[in-house]
């Protein structure tokens, strides 16, 4: 939930600003229901999520058109203890009608209490029409699909700053070895060519997981990324210690990110800022939802303030995989405005005024990437849509919350405590 | 129509349901009450007896007893309670090594912070004893009682904040470690003294309980024992060794063992500023990890019922001083 904040601060302004027009005009014109003429109904639909302000000022304002259209209420709810709080409501037998859920893991939990209720008709068939057909998998359970995707970002990033890459004379690189060739000359010029913070309050490590998984997935592919989360494939086996290798030695050694227990202290916020611009360290292997940690103001794209690339592959075998997250609203009642609420939210006709409203990306093909007006989020926008070739999930966020879990605790040890990987593997595999 | 559950439908406003649940409960006693003062004789007493103790035993039943026989059955089951898997929670716990290093903390919170919470709050107690304006050095002392732990402990994390050397330091501890001319150190990260910094913060939380119960104890020594040993000829380290301590004896132990039970039970420092990370872990905030991090209910519960068994006999000996200090 940490993990998918996503929104820019200076986006939030300037899309407050816009919701207000957005209410305006479409109050006056009941021509602007014409897409919602499907969704007819009385009562509150009420929702529950971890997406907090600014993010759910926005969201709420987009809400209000489906409300004046449609008559049906959405009372929204949001907490930072989201995955504590979900689990006890829906044992307590206080579920929301629909919970917007960021790890297929929870989902699952969920559905196994036997109170999640599958996705309508409707739902199913945008997910057919609209996504990548990797999303349906992510909250299929038992043969039943329980989540429509909703908002997704893209992890397998790498955030710059423009002015610092040209003054050691170097473009955004298109392969890992020019990225590398990067690193070495910011180490070069003296500065620690990775930026690295891993402090995530009681999620501290998460970050270094992320950086786990690209490499997994960069080296083994899909199909072995697929069977790692499963638990088929052990942490201790000789491929996955190979990339924990790997890794240690891209992101796990001061020469490459500084001193390593600062970067288990380090919020995972703080990591880039002001790091990035002043040019003490390098470049940020983060998701899409960093753009919001940078301050007001800061211009994102090619030459501005600052900018991401796509992490490259590390070799050719399989082309740009990508590895994504996103949130599943799941229905807890089966009541019939509660499936619109979902239709609609998994719908173009959310997520098109969403996009337009900044800082916030999705997976949905519906939505016309002139939507995007952020020449990052069009990026992440344009690999998220792509309807063909691999897209995973967040592993760790698929693995059993309490192999997750050790994975988050093991990887912090390796830094603050220069635990060794082989050692950080066999704890882990303990807890399948 | 008005049904129990939409009295409680999270759509109303708080303050309402609050509300809601005040007048039905005044409501309630109110009719008792008046139900209650008309009656008379024998029988009045046996209702008042039903009146006054009937809520408080349904309340600690509900509220406490009942969870606590559910929490004992829990830790003999599976993650998800859906299972009996024995003692299986009981063996993790001590095999476990993280959960092993989280019983020798706590062993060492549970031996340390009570010991120097007491002697500070005792000395302090002493030498503030009929000193000027001692009220006001008292509250002073007292202020930390007031703010939360959790609170306490962003403060303490911001003074701790580590920066690289050649950084401008952004917390006190490490601008000292500059002034001294040494390289700032990572104080929450250098096991196992990182966990003597975590007491340094529960220290300055519960020193002026201690130092406020003990003052009044001191100041409840008779004149006369004093004056008598004074004739006698003592005076100072030796008044306040074979007088005041001795006096005061009871006490200590209360605040002793009171300490030693919140230590037991300690888990905001912990959980606010190392999260359990960096070898600081202790049994209840390993207890909460297992519930909501890792949501395995039979481990978290097999936790809470050993924390349980440990504050037990400490409880028992709190319980005994205080009723013998009562008799004395």
């Amino acid at each position: 939930m940490l993990k998918k904040k996503g929104l820019g601060v200076a986006a939030a302004v300037a899309a407050i600003a816009l919701v207000a027009t957005v209410f305006t005009t479409s109050s006056a014109s009941a021509a602007g229901c014409d897409a919602y003429s499907k969704w007819k109904g009385t009562g509150t639909v009420k929702v529950f999520a971890g997406i907090r302000d600014p993010e759910a000022t926005i969201m709420e304002g987009v809400f209000q058109q489906f409300t004046l259209c449609t008559g049906i209420k959405i009372a929204y709810e949001a907490t930072d203890q989201f995955e504590t709080l979900l689990p006890v409501r829906v044992k307590g037998g206080n579920a929301p009608d629909i919970a917007i859920i960021p790890q297929p893991g929870l989902v699952t939990t969920m559905v196994n209490t036997g109170k999640a209720v599958p996705v309508t008709a409707a739902v199913l068939k945008n997910i057919d029409t609209y996504y990548n057909p990797a999303w349906k998998t992510f909250t299929t359970v038992k043969g039943k699909v329980y989540g429509a995707p909703f908002g997704a970002s893209s992890k397998s990033l790498v955030w710059y700053s423009p002015a610092q890459f040209k003054k050691l004379g170097v473009t955004a690189p298109k392969t890992w070895a020019d990225m590398e060739a990067i690193a070495a000359k910011f180490k070069a010029a003296g500065a620690t060519p990775w930026c690295a913070g891993i402090e995530s309050g009681a999620a501290t490590g998460w970050p270094a997981t992320d950086w786990i998984e690209e490499m997994v997935l960069r080296e083994l592919g899909p199909d072995q990324y697929n069977k790692w989360w499963k638990g088929e494939l052990k942490f201790s086996s000789p491929e996955i210690l190979g990339v924990l290798n790997k890794v240690a030695a891209w992101l796990g050694t001061s020469a490459q990110v500084g001193d390593l227990k600062s970067v288990a202290t380090r919020r995972f916020q703080d990591a880039g800022v002001p790091g990035l611009k002043d040019g003490t360290c390098g470049m940020l292997q983060q998701a899409s939802f960093y753009a919001s940690m940078f301050p007001a103001g800061t211009k994102f794209g090619p030459g501005k303030d600052a900018d991401a690339f796509y992490l490259p592959a590390t070799n050719t075998k399989f082309g740009s995989p990508i590895e994504g997250g996103g949130e599943f609203p799941v229905a807890f009642s089966k009541r019939k405005e509660v499936g619109f609420v979902q239709d609609y939210l998994s719908s173009p006709v959310y997520g098109t005024p969403r996009a337009a409203l900044g800082g916030w990306t999705s997976a949905n093909s519906g939505i016309p990437l002139s939507s995007y007006k952020d020449p990052v989020l069009k990026v992440v926008a344009a690999s998220l849509q792509a309807k063909k070739g691999a897209i995973v999930f967040d592993a760790s966020d698929l693995m059993p919350t309490a192999v997750n879990g050790a994975f988050w605790k093991e990887m912090t040890k390796f830094y603050a405590e220069g635990k060794s990987m082989k050692d950080v593997a066999a704890a882990i595999d303990a807890n399948w | 129509m008005i049904t129990w559950s939409s009295l409680f439908d999270t759509s109303w406003p708080k303050i309402a349901q609050i509300l809601i649940v005040l007048a039905l409960f005044f409501g309630f006693y109110g009719i008792a009450f008046a139900a209650g003062a008309r009656v008379r004789g024998k029988a009045q007493n046996k209702l008042a007896l039903v009146l006054f103790l009937g809520p408080a035993i349904v309340l600690a039943l509900t509220g406490l007893g009942i969870p606590a026989i559910q929490t004992f059955i829990e830790s003999f089951k599976n993650a998800d309670s859906s299972q009996w898997i024995g003692f299986a929670n009981y063996t993790h716990a001590i095999k476990d090594p993280d959960t092993r290093l989280a019983f020798v903390n706590t062993m060492l919170w549970i031996v340390i912070t009570p010991v120097i919470a007491t002697s500070i709050g005792l000395a302090l107690a002493t030498m503030l004893n009929k000193m000027k304006r001692e009220a006001l050095a008292k509250s002073l002392i007292f202020m930390p009682m007031a703010i939360s732990f959790v609170g306490g402990s962003l403060i303490w994390n911001l003074m701790y904040q580590y920066q690289e050397p050649n950084r401008p330091q952004t917390g006190l501890i490490g601008q000292i470690f500059m002034w001294l001319h040494l390289t700032p150190q990572h104080v929450l990260l250098w096991s196992p003294w990182n966990n003597f910094f975590l007491m340094a913060v529960y220290i300055w939380g519960t020193t002026g309980f201690g130092m406020v119960i003990l003052s009044a104890a001191i100041k409840n020594i008779p004149k006369e024992i004093e004056e008598a040993a004074q004739l006698d000829g003592a005076s100072g380290f030796r008044l306040f060794r074979t007088i005041t301590v001795p006096m005061v004896k009871t006490t200590i132990i209360v605040v002793l063992t009171t300490a030693m039970v919140g230590t037991l039970k300690l888990f905001d420092v912990i959980h606010t500023m190392t999260g359990g990370n960096f070898k600081t872990d202790v049994l209840s905030n390993r207890m909460f990890d297992e519930i909501f991090v890792y949501l395995n209910n039979g481990r978290g519960s097999a936790l809470a019922v050993l924390i349980f068994l440990g504050v037990l006999p400490i409880t028992y000996y709190n319980i005994r001083s205080i009723r013998a200090e009562r008799n004395h």
